[in-house]
């Protein structure tokens, strides 16, 4: 992940660093451009849905860590690759192995991460480990 | 940093001028690859989130069209916070020659992924031809 030095001052939504990151890689490019497998981050407060269209991968073969603040997509894809020479008219999906980080604004409950693939896209539940929840703080009248 | 060739995005579908689709949903063109095997061509294509229920695939004439529909995902009370892709319908259209035996066609899907096998018709098939002299 890209950290710039961010002014600490403005910092109050923890969300917001998701919006430097989109603009960051859309900026000068003019165009979201991304690694492949491609990934949508999806928050409610007290959880966080990451989705990403894997198609044929077997799930398996991916290898999903959860660290902390941090979880991490590893895996492979490899496309037939039974042709020698002249017979491949068309080349245009992606294969190979990938490695994709997400950092998430607070740290997640590694015992409760559910991960489903199905029809080629891949469903991570990340919830909130309870340590981490924000707690009420009372104020008392006097 | 993210290399030249890794780097990918999801690729809209073109229209035709003036001509508009009666659903506002996106229409992506699915990544597709081609490869010419000695008996049949085989085409496999990325439809992630389609399976065979939501997949059509038609032949009218020589042109072989692949719709698929995808189901809206959006989980209720969540909020996006960073996306790189966006969820639509796919379709992709391609023009095959007289060597497929249009008969015999199959189509597989699994994951997400699409496998056309597009037999060669018999008379595609290399035949030598007997030179007698005159």
């Amino acid at each position: 992940m890209l950290w710039t030095d961010i002014d600490r001052f403005g910092l109050l939504d923890p969300w917001s660093v998701f919006g430097r990151l989109n603009r960051a890689a859309s900026g000068p490019l003019a165009s979201s451009t991304s690694e492949f497998p491609l990934i949508n981050v999806w928050a409610d407060g007290d959880k966080m849905l990451v989705t990403s269209e894997l198609p044929g991968v077997d799930p398996r073969d991916v290898d999903i860590s959860v660290t902390g603040k941090t979880v991490t997509l590893r895996g492979s894809r490899m496309t037939e690759d039974t042709c020698v020479g002249e017979c491949r008219h068309r080349r245009e999906r992606w294969s190979g192995t990938f490695t994709r980080s997400i950092e998430l604004p607070f740290v997640v409950d590694q015992d409760k991460v559910e991960a489903r693939y199905s029809r080629g896209v891949l469903h991570l539940a990340l919830p909130r480990a309870e340590a981490d929840r924000p707690r009420k703080i009372a104020i008392q009248a006097e | 940093m993210t290399d030249a060739n890794r780097e990918m995005t999801k690729k809209e579908a073109s229209i035709p001028e003036g001509v508009e689709r009666t659903k506002p949903r996106s229409v992506f063109k699915p990544d597709v690859d081609i490869m010419e095997q000695k008996d049949d061509t085989v085409l496999t294509a990325d439809l992630p989130g389609v399976d065979e229920r939501s997949l059509d695939i038609t032949l009218e004439k020589s042109v072989i069209t692949i719709r698929g529909t995808v189901a809206p995902e959006i989980p209720a009370g969540f909020r996006l916070v960073y996306g790189e892709y966006a969820v639509g319908d796919y379709e992709r259209a391609f023009t095959l020659s007289d060597e497929v035996d249009k008969d015999r066609i199959q189509a597989t899907v699994k994951n997400g992924v699409l496998k056309l096998v597009l037999p060669k018709a018999a008379a595609a098939k290399a035949r030598r031809i007997s030179v007698t002299g005159a």
